[in-house]
């Protein structure tokens, strides 16, 4: 509350929360902010920092599969790299990524608050994340080494590795945490703190993507949090909860890693398709079609995600029933996620498309979401999985869901709202080439790990036989293409901060209230609290 | 417990307007996490107790009904001082507030002495995770005496939390920042304490009474 006690509303209008005068200066006025909008630049920046760690280890993990056999590291060397670089990307980077970043920049404005409910559990939230992404991060440099179980932390492994796993895993209990205090804290202003007349059908749909995912964050995650207890309190006290010799069962680890770990896709996966139902409209100068039948499927995605975790699990033993029944249940979650791609496909049906840089992404994210989509329904399949279980097509498929999904969405809302974040204009041509040059990269790096899976590559191999080195070769290859275009994005939106044009309060043109106010914002978002009286996307009203 | 404090001072940064209705909303969803917190330990040990009936039913004769029944009876009548130590405040009757409230928390710390002398009883017999006395018993028993730890002792921090609170709502009922206008605070601290309760109602029942 502080810096903002210091500037009452309305007295300096024109100033923007980068110029607010607070309690503390320099740095502390960031990390001590409870401002919404200054901590999710905070969330940005850090894991924008992950990101760029995480991206260049699996660069190294590519590289090592250039060639069979030894290539560039030690076999354990290898373990701990693509462990950590799976728990970076999805702990610190794709679960927390778009309620974070634009869920606390956006979710406030769009909703015509001045910020969330408790912005000082805000401030909490960022300060947990950091914290264990540090402990992981941590963990790599202390006694015992990286830990070298895969993000997934099977036992009995977990529990007898000598590896640090402990301190990664608090680590990630600390983040499951922070994502739990951003959920309650989302579904809190969303019930409480919409302005007058905004009614939950006019809300705009990133809203109510991250109204279901909140859902999710809150009952879904404790169940992880006590269950890495339980792997930390396994490997100090050996309780003996998941180890056969004394009676225990490592199949039910697997059980309850999943039963948060698959209702946590859709936290990846719903605020990236909330950002894509806000691209959409803006660029094809048209209201979108289907609106409350995308918000009720972001639900339906919610609800259904509790009930399909077994599809993990069809070679790990479970009977037959059960694995006919989560194959079965598990067919059902395409219904909603098709419910939202056909949507957005009329929507652009006769709208006046642009396709500017986040139009780009967004086109991309239908296009690649769809390939991880599909195939997740032949991995959802019984008879499929069974052949095609921990090989190179479940690396494909989740690949093109995490990244072609809410990777291309991150980066698509990135280039939507960052005019509006940072007040600056980046340039649109290099934006199209960082664009064009990921796009390619992405495909010629995952597209060969479908065949290679087909033909029996087991996934987070160290070595392989010579008849797979051709698609491997292609793919390391890919990686170095992906690269060129982050630091591409990277570079261009860098120097759209130095020497970027002004970007003015709506440079899309986009109907949701984020675009009525000055680029970048003022401290309190809005001189007076809204009053709404239409949908979020009536562009008939607006002159373009 | 952040969940409360900030409850009360903050909502948007209109200092003086408090949204109590947002306070219970983010509350209870921090109840629900709660419960589905030890929900994760509650589906556990319903698959041991499938699985190793007989073990449990052995090892369940072995606790003290006594100690659990007192301790049960110690809680309960803390729920009921406190949802007391609440209608006090919400009447204006802020010493009656304060002396419920210490009594709450001495019934807190009461439980937690009655369970210390429970645990080192167990201790000294050398049941505890890990021990060789232990290691030689049934695998249903080693599991049902690393549930019995896991989850009272997870129950027990949420008690020592409970004080701890407890003990910032009475220094902030001393100071009149809780008053009868706004005892959002207490009431939330009182939902947190009638969860720790609650939870202690169903350990009670699957530890101690089904043998």
């Amino acid at each position: 509350m502080g810096m903002t006690d210091t500037v009452p509303a309305g007295a300096h209008p024109e100033i923007s929360f980068y110029e607010e005068k607070g309690r503390y200066g320099g740095i502390f006025s960031w990390i001590f902010s409870t401002n919404h909008k200054r901590i999710g630049i905070l969330y940005f920046v850090t894991m924008m920092t992950f990101f760029a760690v995480a991206a260049v280890l699996g660069v190294l993990i590519r590289l090592e599969l250039i060639a069979p056999g030894k290539t560039i590291m030690e076999a354990q060397t290898y373990n701990a790299i693509y462990t950590l670089h799976g728990v970076l990307m999805i702990f610190l980077f794709v679960i927390p990524g778009l309620p974070a970043v634009f869920g606390n920049f956006f979710l406030p404005i769009q909703i015509g608050a001045k910020d969330v409910s408790f912005p000082a559990i805000n401030l909490l939230s960022w300060w947990l994340f950091l914290a264990g992404g540090i402990l992981a991060v941590v963990s790599l440099f202390t006694k015992g080494g990286p830990i070298d179980t895969g993000w997934t932390f099977y036992a009995p492994y977990s529990i007898r590795t000598e590896t640090n796993v402990s301190l990664a895993v608090f680590g990630v209990f600390l983040i499951g945490l922070s994502s739990i205090l951003t959920g309650l804290n989302f579904l809190t202003t969303i019930h409480r703190l919409r302005a007058p007349g905004m009614t939950w059908f006019r809300m705009p749909l990133f809203v109510w993507s991250l109204y279901a995912t909140g859902w999710i964050q809150v009952l879904a995650t404790p169940i992880i949090g006590i269950t890495l207890l339980l792997i930390i309190f396994e490997r100090f006290l050996g309780i003996g909860f998941f180890d056969p010799t004394k009676g225990g069962d490592p199949l039910l680890l697997q059980h309850m890693f999943w039963i948060y770990s698959h209702p946590a896709v859709y936290i990846m996966i719903l605020p990236g398709m909330g950002a894509i139902s806000e691209i959409i409209p803006v660029f094809s100068r048209r209201t979108i079609f289907g609106y409350k039948a995308i918000a009720m499927s972001s639900l339906g995605i919610a609800i259904l995600g509790y009930f399909v975790w077994g599809h993990h699990m069809f070679t790990s033993g479970m009977s037959v029933t059960a694995r006919v029944v989560f194959s079965f249940l598990t067919f059902f979650v395409a219904i909603p996620t098709a419910i939202k791609v056909f949507n957005w496909i009329s929507t652009l049906y006769k709208g006046s498309i642009d396709l500017a840089s986040p139009m780009l992404y967004a086109l991309s994210f239908i296009f690649l979401f769809s390939i991880g989509g599909l195939t997740g329904l032949v991995l959802g399949a019984l008879a499929a999985d069974v052949h095609l279980q921990d090989t190179y097509f479940v690396v494909g498929h989740f690949h093109y869901v995490m990244f072609g999904g809410t990777g291309f969405a991150f980066f698509g809302a990135l280039h939507h709202w960052f005019p509006k974040m940072f007040g600056k204009m980046f340039d649109e041509r290099a934006a199209k080439l960082a664009w064009g040059t990921l796009f390619v990269g992405f495909m010629v790096l995952y597209f060969p790990m479908f065949a290679l899976g087909w033909h029996g590559m087991p996934r987070r191999y160290y070595d392989y036989l010579p008849q797979f080195q051709s698609d491997h070769v292609i793919s390391t290859v890919g990686s170095w293409i992906l690269i060129l275009g982050l630091a591409l994005m990277a570079i261009n939106l860098l120097a759209a901060l130095w020497k970027g044009k002004k970007a003015e309060a709506n440079p899309w043109g986009g109907t949701t209230l984020e675009w009525q106010i000055p680029s970048p914002p003022p401290p309190e978002n809005f001189e007076e609290i809204p009053r709404v009286d239409r949908g979020p996307y009536e562009f008939a009203r607006e002159t373009v | 417990m952040s969940t409360i404090a900030a409850g009360v001072a903050t909502t948007g940064h209109e200092k003086h307007v408090s949204d109590y209705i947002g306070a219970k909303v983010g509350m209870w969803l921090f109840l629900f996490t709660e419960l589905l917190l030890f929900g994760g330990l509650f589906l556990v040990y319903s698959v041991y107790r499938a699985m190793y009936h007989t073990d449990f039913h052995t090892a369940a004769k072995e606790l003290n009904v006594t100690l659990g029944a007192v301790n049960t009876i110690i809680l309960l009548t803390s729920s009921l001082t406190m949802a007391c130590s609440i209608s006090a405040t919400q009447r204006g009757n802020r010493k009656l507030s304060i002396l419920l409230l210490v009594m709450t928390a001495l019934f807190g710390i009461a439980f937690l002495v009655n369970k210390y002398f429970e645990w080192g009883a167990k201790f000294q017999h050398g049941i505890y995770p890990g021990s060789d006395q232990l290691g030689m018993r049934e695998n249903g028993e080693i599991l049902f005496y690393g549930l019995y730890y896991m989850m009272t002792g997870l129950h027990g921090l949420h008690v020592i939390v409970g004080v701890l609170l407890f003990s910032v709502v009475l220094l902030f009922l001393v100071k009149k920042k809780i008053h009868q206008e706004n005892f959002v605070l207490i009431e939330n601290s009182g939902l947190y304490w009638h969860l720790v309760d609650i939870i202690w109602i169903f350990l009670f029942p699957l530890f101690y009474l089904i043998t």
